[in-house]
């Protein structure tokens, strides 16, 4: 998007002291302009929150109806029973934006910085498989980690899976169905989201200051660590925030890669909602994940000092 | 092109200011453009010129007062329907459109349905035919410049407005469109408006130049007339160098005021003083560098009777090639700056030699010492 | 030794094409068992080659009008997203206005938020309101999420853009409607597109959203996540190869053509 966005950009110029958003005519020009979308926004995207507020403190059944009776034990309930799915969601995520951030920072790398005339092909190549729906990729990664199959055959005959059944991550000589098919779909789902700002932040990176930090006494690794790295802050949290943010509110991979023991928050909302219609046990849980999602999103913001992220 | 001498094309800007909150980014000012004159706006950054200029084109509404272009009260009028057009600061020439249709931007917006003819002929005019189906980002910074000329020329405008149309060139070629502006605007004949913070380029293009500090405008006249005779401290600095001394008033003679300064006296046309001068007041003597003749102490039985005169010991020299420029320590003021003609150089003059600066009294200005002595210095030595 | 000095200057290189492979293996593999000739009901292992799902895409019951309803589905999310996004966008860049933070909050809210619980939300408003799930539901879901990436898009062009190519335009006799159809717009251009292409992926391949609110409507993904429990159709690896293949060659056809551009005027 970067690509296409500085394609036919003006030159760059000198700022321009009256270049101010101020106009004097039309004051209501912007109101009527931001009017539609975010009348939609408040209709279908901050009411629900509401709605969803209600039914969680709501009781009754689906034949008789339900009323709001402040019943905020529904939380207490919701959170007994269904922690371990909290904790799951939180640890797979998280070790998923861990390894989203590992495996993608050097192809970010490689293509701001070593990629030369290959990276506009490799910026493709990184877009290009979201043209084909995610459902289908994923599904592609059971082929790929069949039982019996090379991948597994492979991690078998180098002792990985004794390590890693040991750790508790797959069962006996499988990896599907087991907590690390669903974190390898994760990682692979959000890759791309933690690639593109990692890669937009290092573009802006003058490759100047590398030859400076090498002037200057530096070894490639001190470069990387004093100057690079913390010059890419800003593509790291947004990428962070894109990759945790919808691996921890997913079902898909836990789902079509996991088992009943790999089930994460998600799947508990989507059932509770969709196959139980058990309503306020839904919308507390999804309530829940809101909040904790909110205050970690916060906090990490508040912390790592970028707060225009809009 | 050229009209009769009446005032009907004149830019008459009456009492116009503009502030911005609290902000006054223009006091209220009263301007004169005459037509077909070659006007510039001179000012350091932020002193309010190209404010001015907006409000000359529309772009920007004035506070209070009214904008005239000869009978015609526009103040009220949008930009599309003002007869003026504008060349803008690092062009704005639109990105998506090529050459041809830059130019004919202004003309098709106005409803003409054929014109390649007259484009092709601004294009030429220009020298820029060759390139009429390019994009702006294809063309150098020159080019770019002339196709913005001319996008705004093409459609005859009463005023041509230029906010700093040169500032993102290098100098040579800056030079070079100078000389190319001038002629232009002398073949037309249409009244240009130029904004810029290059006292040399103001200078060497503009027939009048007003120079604005502050948000107000300090002096107004020809160049020379700016130069010779500055009426404050702010001009005397940022046009060129001056060598300002504090002076006392010791008496009045005709047409003449006779000055203290330190131990010595100096004479200044009362004509060339631009505050009152009642005896035992102060006034700020001027002289321009490059009117000071240099002689060494031991020659001083030489100069002349009549002339200005000052003692001191060379603090610096440097060697310019057409000029020598000497930094003079004397006890009225600590920097005085001398430049020397090449023509024979004294071999005497070198640092720590004791000599006496003198010069004509026709060449001293004096100046309000009420003012800031140092106003204008760095504005006007940032370029 | 050489060697290891080899290893250790392309070490970010090599690195980075691991992770490449590791993005591009699914796509090789649905591609290859595009190809495949299941014995079961499923096409997770290979048996052998065969050309027979290529040849007709739509033999299998509901696949292709899911896909059809899923493109109506997201050329419609995308006009009605990019519409209103725009609008914001330039509200954003070139007005003052009260309440910005608050306005800022609602856009970027959408984004922060995981999609289950915007999925299951809005299904408690559409229960509440007895609303009738199906196209319509969909429909409102897909341009409430789309809007604030389009919005994102348009802002970052628009406020790249120099405000003196209006004024120049407003200056050279444009009206306010003739300047924004014939400068604002055609520069504001490749961000509206940008965020409209965004739109239509979003829309197009949207799952947990429109699961939640679909009813008993059968989208495309929703039809690939059927197939999951009851059996994949080899025609799916087609329809998502083909998609692929459509992007690229759109993406490689666009590059080839602005090169060529740039070349002649060279």
């Amino acid at each position: 998007m970067s690509t296409l966005t500085e394609a036919e950009a003006p030159p760059p110029t000198a700022p321009v002291p009256t270049a101010k958003p101020a106009r004097r005519r039309g004051r209501w020009t912007p109101y009527l302009l931001l009017a539609p979308g975010l009348i939609w926004l408040v209709v279908f995207f901050a009411m629900p929150m509401v709605y969803q507020a209600s039914t969680s403190v709501q009781t009754g059944s689906l034949e008789e109806g339900y009323r709001v009776t402040w019943h905020v034990a529904t939380y207490w309930d919701a959170l007994s029973e269904y922690y371990p799915q909290f904790l799951r969601s939180v640890l797979y995520a998280g070790t998923a934006t861990f390894l989203c951030l590992l495996l993608g920072y050097p192809l970010a790398y490689l293509i701001a910085f070593r990629a030369g005339r290959w990276r506009n092909l490799i910026l493709i190549l990184v877009i290009a498989p979201f043209f084909t729906s995610f459902l289908i990729r994923t599904l592609a990664w059971k082929t790929i980690l069949a039982d019996g199959g090379p991948v597994v055959g492979a991690l078998n005959s180098l002792h990985v899976l004794d390590v890693t059944s040991w750790l508790g991550l797959t069962a006996g000589d499988r990896v599907l169905a087991t907590p690390l098919a669903v974190v390898c779909g994760l990682t692979y789902n959000f890759l791309p989201f933690m690639i593109l700002p990692l890669y937009t932040s290092l573009e802006r990176i003058d490759g100047r200051l590398h030859e400076a930090a090498g002037d200057l006494y530096a070894t490639p690794l001190t470069t990387f660590r004093k100057v690079t790295f913390p010059l890419s802050m800003p593509g790291v949290v947004s990428g962070t925030l894109l990759t945790f943010i919808p691996a921890s509110g997913d079902y898909v991979n836990a789902e079509l890669l996991g088992s009943t023991n790999t089930q994460m928050i998600g799947n508990v909302i989507q059932s509770q909602f969709l196959r139980i219609l058990d309503y306020p046990t839904a919308a507390a849980l999804s309530f829940i994940l809101m909040a904790a999602i909110l205050i970690m999103v916060t906090v990490y913001i508040r912390r790592s000092g970028t707060e225009d992220l809009v | 092109m050229k009209t009769t001498q009446n005032s009907s094309g004149d830019v008459r800007l009456t009492g116009i200011g503009k502030t911005y909150g609290s902000f006054t980014a223009v006091h209220p000012l009263d301007l004169t453009v005459p037509e077909g004159s070659f006007f510039a706006l001179l000012g350091a950054s932020g002193c309010g010129k190209t404010t001015t200029l907006r409000m000359i084109a529309g772009l920007e509404e004035p506070s209070q007062g009214t904008v005239s272009l000869g009978d015609q009260d526009v103040t009220h009028l949008p930009p599309y329907k003002r007869p003026v057009n504008t060349v803008f600061q690092s062009y704005a020439l639109f990105p998506h459109l090529d050459i041809f249709e830059n130019v004919a931007f202004g003309l098709r917006r106005r409803g003409l349905k054929s014109v390649k003819k007259q484009v092709d002929e601004m294009l030429d005019l220009v020298q820029l035919g060759e390139q009429a189906r390019k994009k702006p980002h294809q063309l150098s910074g020159g080019q770019q410049q002339r196709v913005a000329v001319a996008r705004a020329l093409i459609n005859h405008p009463k005023v041509l407005l230029l906010d700093e149309p040169l500032g993102a060139l290098d100098l040579k070629l800056r030079r070079q469109m100078q000389l190319e502006l001038k002629r232009i605007q002398t073949e037309v004949g249409i009244t240009f408006i130029h904004v810029t913070h290059d006292q040399e380029e103001a200078m060497t293009m503009a027939d009048t130049v007003a120079v604005m500090n502050g948000g107000r405008v300090e002096q107004l006249g020809s160049p020379a007339d700016l130069y010779e005779n500055p009426k404050t401290t702010f001009v005397a600095n940022f046009l060129g160098t001056s060598n300002l001394i504090e002076a006392e008033v010791d008496s009045r003679s005709g047409e003449e005021i006779v000055l203290k300064a330190g131990d010595g006296k100096l004479v200044l046309p009362e004509a060339r003083c631009a505050a009152p001068a009642a005896a035992g007041g102060r006034v700020l003597v001027g002289i321009r560098p490059e009117k000071i003749t240099l002689t060494h102490a031991d020659d001083a039985g030489q100069i002349p009777v009549g002339r200005n005169r000052i003692t001191g010991k060379i603090a610096a020299t440097s060697f310019i090639g057409v000029s020598t420029q000497y930094v003079i320590d004397s006890s009225v003021c600590p920097e005085f700056e001398v430049y020397v003609q090449n023509v024979e150089r004294d071999a005497r003059l070198v640092p720590g030699a004791d000599v006496v600066l003198h010069w004509s009294p026709a060449h001293t200005f004096g100046l309000d010492a009420a003012q800031d002595i140092d106003a204008g210095v760095e504005e006007g030595a940032a370029l | 030794m050489a060697f290891l000095n080899w290893l250790k200057r392309h070490l970010v290189v090599i690195a980075g094409l691991l992770t490449l492979g590791y993005l591009l293996l699914p796509n090789v593999v649905v591609t290859v068992f595009s190809f495949n000739q299941p014995k079961g009901r499923f096409n997770y292992e290979w048996q052998e080659f065969s050309t027979a799902a290529w040849t007709d895409p739509c033999g299998v019951a509901d696949l292709c009008g899911s896909l059809s309803l899923s493109l109506q589905l997201a050329a419609w999310a995308t006009l009605g997203a990019t519409v209103l996004g725009t609008l914001i966008a330039f509200a954003l860049v070139r007005y003052r206005f009260r309440a910005r933070g608050a306005v800022n909050s609602l856009i970027f809210l959408p984004m922060a938020m995981p999609e289950v619980v915007m999925a299951a939300s809005l299904l408690t408003l559409f229960l509440n309101l007895g609303a009738q799930l199906g196209f319509w539901t969909i429909l409102i879901a897909h341009i409430m999420f789309c809007l604030s990436f389009v919005v994102v898009a348009v802002k970052a062009r628009v406020m790249s853009m120099d405000p003196r190519l209006e004024e120049a335009a407003r200056d050279l006799y444009a009206g306010p409607v003739q300047t924004f159809l014939r400068v604002t717009l055609p520069i504001a251009a490749p961000g509206i597109a940008a965020g409209a292409l965004l739109a239509f992926a979003l829309s197009f391949d949207d799952f947990i959203i429109t699961n939640f609110n679909a009813g008993s409507t059968v989208t495309f993904p929703m039809f690939v996540w059927g197939s999951a429990q009851r059996g994949t159709p080899v025609q799916i690896n087609v329809v998502g190869t083909a998609m692929f293949l459509i992007a690229v060659l759109f993406v490689v056809a666009g590059m080839v053509v602005t090169n060529r551009r740039k070349r002649q005027k060279a």
